[in-house]
């Protein structure tokens, strides 16, 4: 039988493993993004378990949400990486580097 | 019923209407040439609602089943937000105009910015706050790189974009954590679901809502994107960063903690001292061998919000009110501050390097006092209004019991005021340097000057600001 912490497991590995693949990643923006939707579709998991686990429609409003926003979110990231793009000539993460932090 | 909501949201909805029309009208028309009518329009619109928001407001208003909170509370936070959005944009008009960035989009985005800090500052529900907070961030992230042919500002906004998605992408896991445990998305309910022996699964819902805001308040140890994004975002934008945005996310922060959690303040009071005493002695030490000014403002930025957590570590209504007036004075003195870097230029172009300060006294006195004023406003010297944010947040958190804190914030105090003593030692007793340009568009000299004016003037008072903040804070925590 499948309950609910089988989901929460589920989630809570792909959501670590989105925040690795930021961190550790050293080559490409584009995996970061990708990186980024794996945790936002991580929390949409653990929403949807939890709504149907609590016999509560909201969790799945909310997912509808998110999922939106995540839409928004990876078209802001791919227009601001197509400029940085025409600027650099390189989207390597390495190349992210004219202002040292 | 849904009209009584509607009337409560209608400085909200009236904004986004408003973006949404600026937007048709300038696509369909002349497109940039509007730019400079759309600066002072919304503007306008800015103090409008302001002043509407400031006189209307009457007590405690709940729209849409609690999701939506209008109190004494979030209408303080509103009034900072819109005013200092409205200070930033008209600096802003001259100096983009010149350098051929003033877009229509600019004052388009940041309106819509604007609607997010609303929203999250009212947030009465995870969804609210959700909403609210992307939508600010969103537009953020666009207006970091507006400069679109400069490495720099892309490389910022691509800065922005990544780290700010990463703690949204936390900030979603706490509210998933938090709406799984407490059974509700809405903070009534949360703080029903603490009210008895919290779940861990509660707390770790917290903790990860509380990482998630620390980035937006750019608090150590989040803090990382700050320099990168404001040395490279153009000035004025740099500017709005550093104020509204500031404010929203604080006041989210307070919202979400003493609504949300006020019945287990001991669990994260802990946290956000932690928070507050790292940032102040990151922003402090960090900031020394900064030879960029607007990077040395981002660790400015980031030892403040040390001190504005700290006024929030206390968990008390005092607390709060402490943290209100240190948000209040922080924006009017960034203000200020941000008016004079503005006008940094040598033949027509922006220098932000601290050493072209040098003997800036010389050639231009009274600017030089004022930012004098401001200087030592930001390092909290008394008799300066500075001082008495730093006082009301120390003795909110030695008044909290955290003893230790107040300590920790004096030292971090006195180890930061050298690299503010050290820009007014350029300035008056540096060697001779390469002179600046001695122009000053007068909008930014009124607010250099009006920013210093208000510092050393509300010493008397503070403007009145303290009862208000007071009945501002209690209607938060009780």
């Amino acid at each position: 039988m499948i309950g609910l912490e089988h989901y929460l497991t589920v989630a809570a590995a792909l959501f670590v493993i989105g925040i690795f693949g930021l961190f550790l990643n050293r080559k490409n923006v584009i995996i970061l993004l990708m990186s980024i939707e794996l945790m936002l579709l991580a929390v949409n998991i653990n929403l949807v378990a939890f709504s149907s686990y609590l016999g509560d429609l909201v969790g799945q409003v909310f997912t509808l949400f998110v999922l939106t926003v995540a839409a928004a979110e990876a078209a802001i990231g791919l227009a601001i990486l197509v400029c940085f793009f025409r600027n650099r000539g390189t989207i390597d993460v390495e190349d992210v580097n004219v202002m040292k932090g | 019923m849904i009209g009584a909501d509607i009337q409560i949201l209608m400085p909200e909805i009236l904004l986004a209407v408003y973006a949404m029309g600026a937007l048709m009208a300038a696509v369909y028309t002349t497109k940039d040439g509007m730019a400079p009518l759309l600066t002072w329009a919304t503007s306008g619109l800015f103090v409008l609602l302001a002043v509407w928001i400031g006189i209307n407001g009457q007590g405690t208003n709940i729209a849409f089943g609690g999701m939506f909170v209008d109190d004494g509370f979030s209408r303080f936070a509103k009034i900072v937000i819109l005013l200092s959005a409205a200070a930033v944009l008209l600096m802003s008009e001259s100096y983009m105009q010149r350098r051929g960035l003033l877009r229509f989009e600019y004052p388009i985005l940041i309106a819509l910015a604007v609607v997010g800090m609303m929203v999250m500052v009212s947030a009465g529900d995870l969804m609210a706050l959700y909403m609210g907070l992307e939508l600010q961030s969103l537009a953020l992230y666009v207006v970091a790189s507006l400069r679109r042919d400069s490495v720099k500002s892309t490389e910022a906004g691509l800065k922005y974009f990544v780290l700010g998605a990463l703690s949204s992408g936390l900030l979603l896991y706490g509210a998933s954590l938090t709406y799984g445990f407490a059974g509700t998305t809405l903070f009534a309910g949360i703080i029903e679901a603490t009210a008895n022996e919290p779940s861990l699964g509660l707390l770790f819902g917290l903790v990860f809502l509380i990482a998630g805001f620390a980035f937006k308040v750019s608090a150590a140890p989040f803090h990382m994107w700050t320099p990168d994004v404001y040395e490279g975002s153009p000035t004025p934008v740099t500017a709005f960063f550093a104020t509204a945005p500031k404010v929203a996310a604080m006041a989210l922060f307070a919202r979400v903690v003493h609504d949300a959690f006020g019945g287990i303040v001991g669990d994260w009071q802990q946290i956000v001292a932690f928070l507050s005493v790292v940032s102040m002695f990151l922003g402090a030490i960090a900031a020394i061998g900064q030879k960029d000014i607007k990077r040395l403002m981002a660790y400015s930025s980031i030892a403040h919000m040390g001190f504005a957590l700290m006024g929030l570590a206390a968990g008390t209504a005092f607390g709060v009110q402490a943290m209100l007036i240190y948000m209040a004075i922080y924006v009017t003195m960034n203000i200020g501050t941000f008016a004079f870097i503005l006008a940094m230029e040598r033949d027509g172009r922006p220098v932000t390097n601290i050493d072209s300060l040098k003997m800036y006294s010389k050639r231009q006195p009274l600017r030089a006092l004022a930012m004098l004023v401001l200087l030592f406003s930001l390092a909290g010297v008394p008799p300066m209004v500075g001082f008495f944010g730093k006082f009301y947040v120390l003795r909110a958190a030695y008044d909290g019991g955290l003893a230790w804190l107040a300590v920790a914030g004096v030292i971090a105090s006195v180890i930061g005021a050298f690299y503010y003593i050290r820009i007014v030692y350029f300035m008056y007793f540096g060697e001779e340097g390469e002179a600046l340009d001695g122009k000053m568009n007068p909008v930014l000299w009124t607010f250099l000057m009006g920013s210093a004016a208000v510092m050393l003037i509300g010493v008397v008072n503070l403007f009145g600001i303290e009862p208000i903040a007071a009945a501002a804070a209690a209607t938060l925590v009780n």
